[in-house]
C-alpha cells in the first residue's frame, strides 16, 4: 500500500471528501444516540435547537465561541510554524490570573484597568509559552510534552492561589477569587444582549492574524519555518527567532481567552473557568485547516455543538460527552479527508 | 530530614513505589515499542483512560479480573489500530492524530460510563487484584512487606520489561521493529513490510498502555472516576525519553519517578505538609518529567526515523 | 526493439514489455531484455532515462503498469521486494538502505530469518559474513556500527547483504558515483569474482568508461525506451554517447580563465565534526575572481562542512574566514548573503526550495526581508511576483506560472529557479554544491554554461562535486578534499584522474603538509 499524489483533483474530490467526513461524523453521532436509546433525528434536532433555536441559545453559542476563537487562533498560529503548542489551557489560565490580579489588586479606574488587564494577560500567556519554546530551540526538548505538562502544573498553581493568597474572603469558603469591580469588566456590545466586547475582540484578532500571515514578512517567515525549517535556515531566516515570535503571538492569543472569560463573562477566577477550551482550540484550528478566518466559523460550529449538546442532554437521556466524541471524530475524519483530496491509497 | 529518612526506611514506602510504578511501566513499555518502530503515540493518555474504564467495567459487569485485563487490552488495541491506520498507511501527522485519539478514547470512556451508570454520583467499587502471597518471601520481615506484597499485575509489569527487552534485542522481530524506526528503507529493501511492522507495534504498544490504565482501576484503586489518569500518559512519554528508548533504563526512570511520587504523598502528612501547600507536592511529578526531558535533551539516541512517515517508492 | 537473446538454458532473468507511468510521464515504455548466467550487463542512460525505475520494478519497489518479470523461468510476483529476494535478486541502491545506528551484522541479518523465530542466530551469521567477506574481497567488521563506516565500506555492506541471501542476480545502481577511481577498481574486482562464480550483474551507470570496463553487453535507455543494445567489444565510447543522448554532446567550451584578486580566503580553518560527518581540519583556501575552483572528493569527506561554512550555517572553531580581506564580525546565512555569496545547495528539494511554496515565494526566499519584496515588514507580493517572472523568463524555467507550487516542477526547472535566484543577486562568490546532480543532459549543459558565464563576469566559483569528470571539465584549478583536509592546488591538466583518485583516497596528505 502506498500513497500516490493526484495530479489535478477535481471538485468532486476537493469538496466531496470533506462533505463525506461531515457525513461520517454525523453517522457516528447517530450511532451514539441510538446506543443511548434515543432517536438520532430527535437528538440532532435538540442539539440544533439548543445551539441556535432561540435568541438566548444563539447568544449562548456566541459567548461559548469567544474563548474558542482565541484558543483556536493560538493553535492555528503555532501549528503553522509546526510549533506544537498544546498548552493553550495553561496560557489561558495565566491570562485569566493576571487579569484578576490587575483588576482586583491595583484599584485602578476601569478605562485604565481594562487595557492593562488585556496587556498583562497577553504578556503572561506569551511568557508561559516562551519557556517551552526556548527549551525547544536551545536544547531540542520536544514542546508537545512540556506544554502538556505545564497545563497540569498551572492547574495546581491556580488551585493553590484560589485556596490561599487569592481566595475571596467573602466567598463562603469556595475556592474562587474576588470579583472584578463593575467598571473593570468588558461592556456588552449591545445593551440588553448578553454578549460582551470579548467577542468583537476575537473577531478583530482573527482578522489581524490573517493579515499577519498573508501580508507581513513575519507571516512569510512563519510559513517557511513550518514547511521546511532546513530550507528556511539556509535562506537566512532566523528560525529560532521566528519560533519565539510565533510563541509570543500564540501564547498571547490563548491568554486573551482567559482575559475575555474573566473580564467579559465570569467576573472572577475559579479553577473550572475553562472546560478544556485550550484543548478544544486544537480541534477548532484543525477543522479550520489553520486558516485564521476559518477559525471563527469553526469555533462557532464547535461552540454550537457544545451548547446544543448541553441543552439536549437535559431533555434526552444522551450524555453530554457525545459532543466531545463528535468533535474528536470530526477532527480525525477531516484530516483524513483533506489528505485524500490530494493523495489516494493504491496497492503495491 | 529525619522525616524523609523515616519514610525511606518504612516498608510501606517501598511497597508504594512498586505499586505506583506499575501502570507507568506498562504504558512506558507500550510507548517505547511504538517509538522504536518510528511512531510517536500521543494517544497514550486516552488509551490509558479507555483501558482503565474497560477493565473496570468488565469486572463490574460480572467478568473475572483477568478477563477485565484482556478486555482493556483489546480496547487499547482497537484505538491503537485506528491510530496506526491513520499514521502508518496514510502517514498523517502523528501529533494531530495522537491528540485526536486521546480525545476520542477519553470521551468514549466517559460517554460509555455515563450510559452504563446514568444516576450514580459515587463511583461503585469492584473487588480488585489482591497482593500475591509468595511462600517464604512474603513472610520475611520488612522485605516481605516492602517487595513481596504486590498484586499479580505488578509482577506482570516487571515481566513485561524483560519480555520487551528480549524481543527487541534478541529476536528477528525486534531487529525488524528497531530497523523500522531507524531506517524504514532498510526494512523495505530486505523484503519486509514497514507498514505491517509499524502497525503491529502501535497496536501491541497501545494494548500495553491500556493495561497500564487498567492497573489503576483494577489494582491500585477499585473504581473508575473521571480524570484519574491525570497526565500519567504524558509522563510516560517523558520516561521513554529519559530512558533513552531502552526498556531497562525506562524501568529505572519509572521507579525513580514513583519513588518521588510516593515520597511526596508521605511528606504531605509530615510537618512539611503543614508549611508547604499540597499543590506543590502534587506538581512534583510534572516538574520532574520536564526536568528529565531537559537533562536527556543532549543525548542523540532518538530513533532516527521517529515521526517520519514511510511511503513506498518515495525517497 | 528486439534484443539478443542468451542461449535458452542460460537465461536467469527476462523482462517483457515493462511499462510504468507516473501521471503524464512514461518512465518506462515497453522495455524487454534478458540476462544470462555469469554476465555483466550495463544499463546506460542519462539521468531521468528510467534506469532506476526499471530496476525498482524488477526488485519490487514499484509495480509495473504493464509487462512481466521472469526469474529462472518462474514469473516474479510484482511489487514485493521479499519475493525478488527469495527468487535470488539482490539490489544495491544508489542511496544506501542501511540503518546507521545498528551494526553491520544487524543490517545484514535484517529480514533473513523468520520474524517469529525466538532467537537471532548471531554467532553463525557472523561466521558466514566473515567467510563471504574473505571470498569476495569485501573487508568490513561485522560488529561495527554502520554510522561509523566510510562510504566505500557501506557499499561493501550492501553487497554483503545480497550475497548473504545467496543472490544470483545483483543489481548495482550507480555504484561508483561515491567511490574513488581506486575503490571502483576494487569493486570491479569483486564483481569479476562474483561473475566467475556464476552470478549475473546488472550495472546501472551513466559513465561510459566504466561501462566499457566492466560490462560485456550494454543496454541503452533514453526517455524511458530501450534505444540500443550492443556488445562492448564491438562498440566505442563515442557511439555509446551518441546512442545515450540521441545527438552529439557538446561539452561546454570555456574560454581561458583570467583569475583576479582573492575574494575569499580561509586560513587554518577547522570546524567541529557532526555525527559521522568530519569537520574541516586546518584548511587553507583562496577563491579568486574569474576562476572556477573544483573541489574533488569522495562524498562525506568534509565537503558538507565546507559548504555549510561558506553558506553561513557553520562557524569555524579555529582559524579565520576573510572576505575581500576582512573577517566578518558575525557569520550566518544572512551575513553570507550580505557578503554576496551566492549559494547553490546540494539538495534542491530539502534545502534549496520549499516544496509547497509557489515559485514566487521561493524566488524571494533569500531577498524577502528587504525592498523590493517587502517594505517595513510588509510583503509586496506584486514586486515579488515581478522578480519571479523575470527569473522564469530569463532562465527558461518551464512552469504553468509563478503561482505554481514548486514541487510540481522537474528537478532541472527547480535548479534553474535556484540558479536564477542566486545569479540575479549578482554574487561575487558562488558556491555550487553538486549543481548538476540528477539533472538531464540539457539542464546540465545549461547550468554549467551559466556557471562559466558567471566566472567570466568576474565571480569566484567554488564547484563541489563527487563526479571527477565534472570537476575535470569545468575547473580552472582543482583541489581534493579527504577526511576534512585539502590537497595542494593543481592546475587544470596537471594530474591524471588516477593521481587525483589517490589524493581522494587520502594518500599524499602527510608529506604534502
Amino acid at each position: 500500500m502506498r500513497l500516490e499524489p493526484i495530479p489535478a483533483p477535481g471538485p468532486a474530490r476537493t469538496l466531496g471528501l470533506p462533505a463525506l467526513a461531515i457525513a461520517a461524523t454525523v453517522a457516528v453521532a447517530a450511532l451514539l444516540a441510538a446506543l443511548a436509546g434515543a432517536n438520532p433525528l430527535q437528538t440532532f434536532g435538540l442539539i440544533v435547537k439548543g445551539a441556535a433555536g432561540s435568541r438566548f441559545a444563539m447568544l449562548e453559542t456566541l459567548n461559548r465561541a469567544t474563548p474558542l476563537i482565541f484558543t483556536g487562533l493560538a493553535v492555528a498560529v503555532a501549528f503553522r510554524a509546526k510549533l506544537w503548542n498544546i498548552g493553550a489551557e495553561a496560557q489561558l489560565y495565566a491570562g485569566a490570573l493576571v487579569t484578576v490580579v490587575i483588576g482586583t489588586q491595583l484599584g485602578l479606574p476601569g478605562p485604565l484597568a481594562i487595557p492593562l488587564m488585556a496587556l498583562g494577560a497577553i504578556l503572561a500567556g506569551a511568557l508561559m509559552l516562551l519557556g517551552p519554546v526556548l527549551l525547544k530551540t536551545r536544547l531540542g526538548v520536544d514542546e508537545v510534552v512540556t506544554t502538556l505538562l505545564l497545563n497540569f502544573i498551572m492547574a495546581l498553581f491556580i488551585s493553590w492561589l484560589l485556596e490561599g493568597p487569592l481566595k475571596d474572603p467573602m466567598g463562603m469558603g469556595w475556592p474562587k477569587s474576588p470579583a472584578l469591580p463593575r467598571d473593570a469588566r468588558l461592556p456588552r456590545i449591545v445593551e440588553g444582549l448578553r454578549l460582551h466586547w470579548g467577542f468583537a475582540m476575537a473577531l478583530i484578532c482573527a482578522a489581524g492574524v490573517w493579515l499577519i500571515q498573508t501580508r507581513t514578512t513575519l507571516g512569510y517567515e512563519i510559513r517557511a519555518v513550518g514547511q521546511n525549517p532546513q530550507a528556511a535556515r539556509f535562506a537566512g531566516i532566523p528560525v529560532g527567532r521566528v519560533l519565539v515570535k510565533t510563541a509570543l503571538l500564540s501564547g498571547g492569543l490563548a491568554a486573551l481567552a482567559g482575559f475575555s472569560e474573566v473580564a467579559g463573562l465570569k467576573g472572577n477566577l475559579t479553577s473550572d473557568l475553562s472546560p478544556g477550551f485550550g484543548y478544544t482550540g486544537i480541534v477548532v484550528a484543525m477543522l479550520a485547516l489553520l486558516h485564521p478566518l476559518g477559525v471563527v466559523v469553526s469555533a462557532l460550529f464547535v461552540a454550537g455543538i457544545f451548547v446544543g449538546a448541553d441543552s439536549m442532554s437535559r431533555a434526552a437521556e444522551v450524555p453530554t460527552y457525545i459532543a466531545d466524541i463528535l468533535l474528536a471524530a470530526a477532527l480525525l475524519f477531516m484530516v483524513l479527508a483533506i489528505l485524500l483530496t490530494r493523495f489516494r491509497l493504491v496497492r503495491g | 530530614m529525619t522525616e524523609i529518612l523515616d519514610i525511606l526506611i518504612s516498608a510501606s514506602f517501598w511497597a508504594a513505589v512498586l505499586r505506583i510504578a506499575s501502570p507507568l511501566i506498562f504504558a512506558t513499555m507500550g510507548e517505547l515499542i511504538c517509538e522504536r518502530a518510528g511512531v510517536l503515540n500521543l494517544g497514550i493518555e486516552g488509551i490509558m483512560v479507555i483501558g482503565a474504564f474497560a477493565g473496570w467495567m468488565t469486572v463490574y459487569a460480572g467478568g473475572g479480573l483477568w478477563t477485565g485485563v484482556a478486555v482493556a487490552m483489546l480496547a487499547g488495541m482497537a484505538f491503537g489500530a485506528l491510530h496506526g491506520l491513520l499514521t502508518v498507511p496514510f502517514g498523517l501527522s502523528q501529533h494531530v492524530v495522537g491528540l485526536g485519539i486521546t480525545m476520542l478514547a477519553t470521551s468514549s470512556a466517559y460517554y460509555a460510563y455515563r450510559l452504563a451508570l446514568p444516576e450514580v454520583t459515587n463511583p461503585p467499587r469492584i473487588a480488585p487484584f489482591q497482593p500475591l502471597d509468595i511462600p517464604g518471601l512474603s513472610d520475611l520481615p520488612w522485605i516481605g512487606q516492602a517487595l513481596f506484597s504486590q498484586t499479580a499485575l505488578t509482577w506482570a509489569a516487571f515481566a513485561c520489561v524483560a519480555v520487551v527487552t528480549f524481543v527487541l534485542f534478541r529476536t528477528p522481530l525486534g531487529l525488524a521493529l528497531r530497523a523500522a524506526g531507524e531506517n524504514p528503507h532498510a526494512v523495505e529493501a530486505q523484503g519486509l513490510s514497514v507498514g505491517a511492522i509499524r502497525m503491529g507495534a502501535v497496536i501491541v504498544g497501545s494494548g500495553l498502555m491500556a493495561v497500564g490504565g487498567a492497573f489503576l482501576t483494577m489494582s491500585a484503586f477499585s473504581s473508575f472516576f473521571f480524570e484519574m489518569v491525570n497526565g500519567r500518559g504524558w509522563i510516560c512519554i517523558a520516561l521513554v525519553v529519559f530512558g533513552a528508548w531502552k526498556p531497562g533504563k525506562a524501568l529505572l526512570g519509572a521507579l525513580l519517578f514513583a519513588g518521588f511520587d510516593a515520597l511526596q504523598v508521605r511528606l504531605q502528612q509530615t510537618g512539611m505538609g503543614q508549611i508547604v501547600p499540597y499543590q506543590v507536592f502534587l506538581m512534583i511529578p510534572y516538574l520532574l518529567s520536564i526536568l528529565a526531558l531537559v537533562l536527556m535533551s543532549r543525548r542523540a539516541e532518538v530513533p532516527a526515523a521517529l515521526m517520519t512517515p514511510f511511503n513506498r517508492g518515495e525517497r | 526493439m528486439a534484443t539478443q537473446d542468451p542461449a535458452q538454458g542460460d537465461t536467469v532473468l527476462r523482462l517483457s514489455g515493462i511499462t510504468k507511468r507516473f501521471g503524464a510521464l512514461t518512465a518506462n515504455d515497453g522495455i524487454s531484455f534478458a540476462l544470462a548466467r555469469g554476465e555483466v550487463v550495463a544499463l546506460l542512460g542519462e539521468n531521468g532515462a528510467g534506469k532506476t525505475t526499471l530496476m525498482n520494478i524488477l526488485f519490487g519497489h514499484y509495480t509495473a503498469d504493464e509487462g512481466s518479470v521472469e526469474v529462472f523461468g518462474q514469473p516474479l510476483p510484482p511489487g514485493q521486494p521479499g519475493a525478488a529476494l527469495a527468487a535470488g535478486v539482490g539490489m544495491v541502491h544508489q542511496h544506501f538502505t542501511l540503518a546507521d545506528n545498528m551494526t553491520v551484522l544487524e543490517n545484514i541479518l535484517l529480514g533473513t530469518e523468520p520474524l517469529w523465530r525466538p532467537r537471532l542466530g548471531r554467532p553463525a551469521a557472523r561466521r558466514r559474513v566473515r567467510a563471504l567477506a574473505r571470498d569476495f574481497g569485501l573487508a568490513v567488521r561485522p560488529d561495527a556500527r554502520v554510522g561509523t563506516l566510510s562510504v566505500g565500506e557501506r557499499q561493501r555492506v550492501e553487497i554483503l547483504k545480497a550475497l548473504y541471501r545467496d543472490a544470483r542476480i545483483l543489481i548495482l545502481d550507480e555504484p561508483t558515483a561515491v567511490l574513488t577511481p581506486q575503490e571502483a577498481e576494487a569493486l570491479f574486482l569483486t564483481l569479476r569474482k562474483m561473475v566467475a562464480q556464476g552470478l549475473s550483474v546488472i550495472f546501472i551507470s551513466h559513465k561510459l568508461h566504466e561501462v566499457m570496463a566492466i560490462a560485456s553487453r550494454v543496454l541503452v535507455l533514453r526517455h524511458g525506451r530501450l534505444v540500443g543494445e550492443t556488445a562492448t567489444a564491438t562498440t566505442t565510447r563515442h557511439a555509446l554517447a551518441t546512442m545515450m543522448v540521441g545527438a552529439e554532446i557538446a561539452a561546454p567550451a570555456a574560454a581561458k580563465a583570467r583569475p583576479g584578486n582573492v575574494l575569499l580566503r580561509l586560513e587554518g580553518v577547522s570546524t567541529a565534526p557532526q555525527g559521522s560527518r568530519p569537520g574541516l581540519r586546518d584548511v587553507d583556501l583562496s577563491l579568486r575572481a574569474g576562476q572556477i575552483l573544483g573541489l574533488a572528493g569522495v562524498s562525506g569527506n568534509g565537503q558538507g562542512a565546507l559548504a555549510d561554512l561558506l553558506s553561513g550555517l557553520e562557524t569555524p572553531v579555529s582559524g579565520e574566514l576573510r572576505i575581500a580581506g576582512k573577517a566578518p564580525a558575525a557569520w550566518s546565512p544572512r551575513e553570507a548573503l550580505a557578503a554576496r555569496i551566492g549559494r547553490i545547495p546540494e539538495d534542491r528539494h530539502r534545502t534549496g526550495t520549499i516544496a509547497d511554496f509557489s515559485l514566487t515565494e521561493n524566488a524571494v526566499l533569500e531577498s524577502y526581508a528587504h525592498a523590493p519584496a517587502s517594505r517595513r515588514g510588509w510583503m509586496d507580493w506584486r514586486a515579488a511576483r515581478r522578480d519571479a517572472e523575470a527569473i522564469i523568463a530569463k532562465y527558461d524555467v518551464r512552469c504553468p506560472g509563478p503561482e505554481t507550487r514548486i514541487r510540481l516542477l522537474s528537478g532541472g526547472n527547480m535548479q534553474k529557479l535556484i540558479l536564477g535566484r542566486v545569479l540575479e543577486a549578482a554574487p561575487r562568490i558562488i558556491l555550487a554544491n553538486q549543481p548538476v546532480r540528477g539533472l538531464d543532459i540539457g539542464a546540465v549543459t545549461y547550468v554549467q554554461k551559466q556557471l562559466i558565464a558567471a566566472r567570466d563576469g568576474g565571480a569566484a566559483v567554488l564547484l563541489i562535486s563527487e563526479d571527477l569528470d565534472e570537476i575535470l571539465t569545468l575547473s580552472d584549478v582543482i583541489r581534493v578534499i579527504s577526511d576534512g583536509r585539502l590537497s595542494l592546488e593543481f592546475a587544470r591538466g596537471e594530474k591524471t584522474p588516477a593521481e587525483l583518485g589517490q589524493w581522494m583516497a587520502g594518500q599524499g596528505f602527510d608529506h604534502a603538509a
